[in-house]
């Protein structure tokens, strides 16, 4: 099943170099982002996952690697660059932030017009953008700088999903929200990816979010890349995440804990659906022993 | 880029320089920039020039660190003396062609022009790459207060300062930050003629107002919260003293002025 929409080889990135204030912020990165996946990557504050995303779009130009999207070096042509921001779609943190036009619906046209589309397929994107982030019709002629910091969170991301693109990125998406907030912007990625069959990167340092979306988890510790798998995967190093400083999910801390005291519990559990199926085997088990 | 900026940049250490009362760092760098105009021979513009390579060797700063305050300055200095070489006919005439003259007066001038200004400008960077932008504005805060007689409100403007000083980074990170997400939505700032590109950048200047409002009002918000209610009756935690070594700095400077003053006399004027 290797198809690789997105790929970096040996991706590394230097800030500063050659001076007193040289940083290496990613090194040696190597991942192959599965088409039609939803990837979560995850890592410290200061780990690299911002660099990374940055380097995903062309925004940044690695020191060394490269990333090939579509099995092509984005860098190929230099003076296609816009055409691989328009295939990867990278929202950044607090996108909120970048709101700048009259409407909601000329805000969230900003990106298909910039890719030159036609007014009746712009005028289409906005609509249904609009209902995947679960805003409705009468938002499009109100003021972005009117609605509340939910609503505008939602409005600057249907600006990165109308662009459609193959890819679509999202840095810290549920940064500043509340429970009910964060809920739904995950529920609304969730269905966009669903609906769409795009491919989509979140960017968390919560692991909860991340394991509740996410088919795969990519792991960035000091710059480098320290697990790429499935959530399973991943969660079997719970142990070397706490190492790393991460917070697991609730219900993994407390499968290590139960298995400390001599539990037996053989599967890592992460959501508390599975806990509830794995810890009610075990309880079964010692009582028929 | 846009980091190249090293307007209030201040460079730590902890050099004579660096410790020096501002409020004598700034007398004396005003002093030096009435000096070095006064200057008007080359023995004066060159006990000038000892002076300020003297005061930046002290102050330990690196050279570069001159170097990257004076590339923006450049053409200016290089339009000042290619039009001194070209305008001043005086001396004897090296190259001369059509209406081009070309006379040793005019080199000489030329020359002279260039290091005053190089002068002017290391000697100005000194100031701010050893004094905290804090340090500055208290200083213009208490050279100023005389002022308060007039009802000037020189708190008030001195605290704008430094507040204005203090969101220079943040405000260019953001600038940063919001071109990028603008970029990742496709904006083009890079094609396009002059008028394309203004309006390319409201995209970035939009977002950036915004954010500098929403700034400005949780500052105040912040500033309220603690109580500050403006400068009458608020007393400092760093109080400013005069040390011996800027009564040393400024004898110093006394000398060569006086001596600027005597070179300019004895040895005639050249410009």
């Amino acid at each position: 099943m290797t198809d690789p929409i997105l790929e970096t080889r040996n991706l590394t990135y230097t800030y500063a170099p050659k001076t007193a204030n040289e940083v290496t912020a990613i090194r040696e990165i190597s991942v192959a982002i599965e088409r039609g996946t939803l990837v979560g990557i995850i890592g410290h504050t200061g780990s690299g996952k911002s660099t990374l995303i940055e380097h995903f779009n062309g925004l940044k130009k690695a020191t060394s690697g490269v990333v090939l999207l579509d099995g092509r070096d984005i860098w190929e042509n230099k003076k296609e660059i816009r055409q691989v921001r328009f295939r990867v779609g990278v929202c950044f943190q607090y996108p909120e932030y970048q709101l700048f036009e009259e409407t909601v619906y000329k805000d969230v046209a900003f990106g298909p017009k910039n890719m030159g589309l036609s007014e009746e397929e712009i005028d289409r994107r906005v609509r249904e953008v609009l209902s995947f982030v679960g805003l409705e019709e009468r938002y499009l002629e109100l003021s972005p700088f009117d609605l509340s910091g939910g609503e505008k969170r939602r409005v600057a991301i249907a600006g990165i999903m109308a662009m459609e693109p193959q890819v679509l990125v999202l840095d810290e998406p549920c940064a500043g929200l509340d429970p009910k907030g964060r809920a739904t912007v995950l529920a609304m990625i969730e269905n966009y990816q669903k609906t769409t069959g795009s491919t989509v990167v979140v960017v968390s340092h919560s692991m909860e979010d991340i394991a509740s979306i996410a088919d795969r988890i990519l792991v960035m510790n000091k710059a480098g890349l320290a697990f790429f798998g499935t959530v399973e995967e991943v969660f079997s190093h719970a142990e070397a995440l706490v190492a790393m400083g991460l917070d697991i999910p609730q219900m993994t801390q407390l499968c290590l804990k139960l298995r400390a005291r001599g539990f037996d519990l053989p599967e890592t559990f992460y959501t508390v659906e599975q806990a509830h199926g794995a810890i009610l085997a075990c309880l079964k088990k010692e009582g028929t022993a | 880029m846009i980091s190249d900026i090293t307007i209030g940049q201040y460079y730590g250490g902890s050099s004579a320089v660096h410790r020096l009362d501002p409020r004598v760092k700034i007398i004396l760098t005003t002093l030096f920039i009435v000096i070095i105009f006064l200057c008007k021979n080359f023995l004066s513009l060159a006990a000038m020039f000892v002076l300020t390579a003297a005061s930046i060797l002290i102050s330990r700063v690196p050279f570069r660190m001159f170097f990257k305050s004076l590339k923006p300055i450049l053409p200016i200095i290089l339009l000042t003396a290619v039009l001194n070489i070209f305008y001043i006919k005086k001396g004897t005439v090296l190259w001369s062609f059509w209406i081009v003259t070309i006379t040793t007066g005019g080199l000489a001038t030329a020359f002279f022009m260039a290091v005053r200004i190089i002068c002017l400008i290391m000697c100005s960077s000194l100031l701010t790459y050893t004094t905290t932008p804090t340090d500055l504005t208290d200083a213009i805060e208490r050279l100023l207060s005389p002022l308060k007689v007039l009802h000037i409100q020189v708190h008030t403007l001195a605290m704008m300062m430094t507040l204005a000083l203090r969101f220079i980074p943040t405000l260019i990170e953001e600038i940063e930050r919001i071109t990028n997400a603008q970029k990742a939505r496709g904006a083009d700032f890079e094609s396009g003629g002059f008028l394309q590109r203004v309006k390319a950048m409201l995209p970035v200047l939009i977002p950036l107002f915004v954010s500098a409002f929403r700034r400005a009002y949780e500052l105040s918000f912040a500033m309220t919260c603690r109580c500050y209610h403006g400068g009458e009756g608020r007393t400092r935690m760093k109080q400013m003293r005069v040390h011996a070594a800027d009564f040393v700095a400024l004898a110093l400077f006394a000398v060569v002025m006086a001596g600027v003053i005597v070179l300019n006399h004895f040895f005639g004027k050249m410009i």
